[in-house]
């Protein structure tokens, strides 16, 4: 319990161990500390920034969609009235064809009805006139009809 | 532990609290006769003091040359938290610009914690060791002798003085700081005839101050561990009641192993950053 010498050889090591530790063991250490926090505080500037970034991309991606959106519903509503307008023109197109061919149609038939009643027509004077062979053969008098017979063959 | 080496419980609590001490004398280098010899030495506290600081100055060195700034480890990040911890614990109380004060604060803390630590080493086991070895005495904390702690604390009282001075100047100081307060003539509007008598009052208040600091920061520390330290010895006289009982203490003596640490490291930043400041 006595005060001795081992006061003074106290002093003497704390003043070494404070030295070293003053030289070689705060500035690295608190050097390191200080350069993580330096990270650190850039980390999260970073990433603040990017949080901000993405806010901003995310407004553009809606601005877009919206444009592309409003620019796909006109498309849609171009291509349904050009729909209806190709199915308009197709219906003009085929009333002018259907009256065209009932018109062509009506025409052949006038003209078949019309051959088929010269044909008739023919065939009615052949038989009549057939008829009129048979009727005058047994009538006729060659002799009193020759001057008229004659006359007829004259003229043909 | 008793009657071990059929000593009495008197002598055994006198043995553990002997240092092993050497001195000069006019038969030449004596061993442990030194009682009152101002020139001896306690070879263990010495020892101790010296094996501690250099293990704190070792590792702490060991992990500053190591240390990475991305993926510290776990010793790493351990030496960093004690020491962002004593930086905190300076920067909340030190206002000025040192470059001493964070390296000396984390010394005397970690030290002073190291040494504390030695009292939770049951006592009888490095003496009894040192016994087989023939060393006679060992007293294993070197915070429970005075001389450990005086040396530090004298060496925070010539700091303080140091700063004192350099930042307040020699009037400054001796006028100004240790005269002047705490009754403050010229404030008192008392008249020129009895200022000396104010100033010489004033003097002798503030000397007690002064001095009060270095000797308060070292005997509350060798007082807290002294006193644990015979706890120790004296439950280790219980036979197989000591178990309990050291168990006991020892939990709450790791309580006052920190805590006498940071007080003394507290007190130190306080003490210096007083030194700093103009009244």
């Amino acid at each position: 319990m006595d005060i001795n010498l081992t006061l003074i050889g106290q002093t003497i090591a704390m003043i070494v161990f404070v030295w070293f530790c003053m030289k070689f063991v705060w500035p690295p250490i608190v050097g390191i500390i200080e350069e993580r926090q330096t990270q650190i505080a850039d980390g999260l500037a970073a990433a603040e920034k990017g949080t901000r970034a993405l806010d901003e991309a995310r407004v553009k991606v809606d601005q877009m969609v919206g444009e592309a959106r409003t620019q796909a519903r006109q498309i849609i509503d171009q291509a349904n009235q050009r729909a209806n307008a190709i199915i308009e023109e197709a219906r003009g197109g085929a009333t002018e064809e259907r009256e065209r061919i009932l018109a062509s149609a009506q025409a052949e038939i006038e003209q078949e009805i019309n051959r088929a009643r010269d044909e008739l027509r023919a065939q009615v004077a052949q038989i009549a006139v057939a008829g009129a062979e048979k009727i005058l053969a047994r009538e006729i008098d060659p002799a009193a009809h020759r001057e008229l017979l004659e006359q007829l063959a004259r003229q043909i | 532990m008793a009657s071990e080496g059929g000593k009495t419980a008197s002598e055994y609590i006198q043995h553990h609290l002997h240092n092993l001490q050497v001195c000069p004398t006019e038969h030449g280098w004596v061993w442990n006769h030194c009682a009152g010899n101002p020139l001896g030495i306690n070879v263990d506290s010495m020892f101790f003091t010296i094996v501690l600081g250099g293990l704190f100055a070792w590792l702490f060195y060991h992990v500053a040359q190591r240390a990475t700034v991305k993926n510290p480890g776990r010793l790493q990040a351990t030496i960093e938290l004690i020491v962002s911890f004593v930086d905190t614990s300076v920067r909340d109380t030190f206002h000025g610009q040192s470059k001493l004060i964070a390296p000396l604060a984390l010394t005397l803390v970690c030290w002073v914690f190291l040494m504390n630590l030695m009292d939770l080493i049951p006592v009888d086991w490095l003496p009894t060791a040192a016994h087989a070895m023939g060393i006679e005495y060992l007293k294993v904390v070197p915070t429970t002798d005075p001389n450990i702690t005086f040396g530090m604390s004298i060496s925070v009282f010539i700091l303080i003085l140091y700063y004192s001075l350099k930042i307040k100047g020699v009037g400054g100081f001796f006028v100004g700081e240790l005269m002047m307060n705490p009754l403050n003539p010229k404030d008192l509007g008392l008249p020129k005839l009895i200022w000396p008598l104010v100033m010489a009052f004033n003097f002798i208040l503030e000397s007690v101050a002064l001095l009060a600091k270095p000797l308060s920061l070292s005997l509350r520390l060798f007082g807290n561990m002294y006193a644990g330290e015979l706890m120790f010895i004296l439950i280790a006289l219980l036979g197989i009641w000591q178990l309990p009982l050291h168990f006991g203490w020892a939990v709450f003596h790791i309580l006052v192993v920190t805590l006498q640490a940071y007080i003394f490291m507290m007190l130190t930043i306080v003490y210096l950053s007083q030194a700093h400041e103009h009244h």
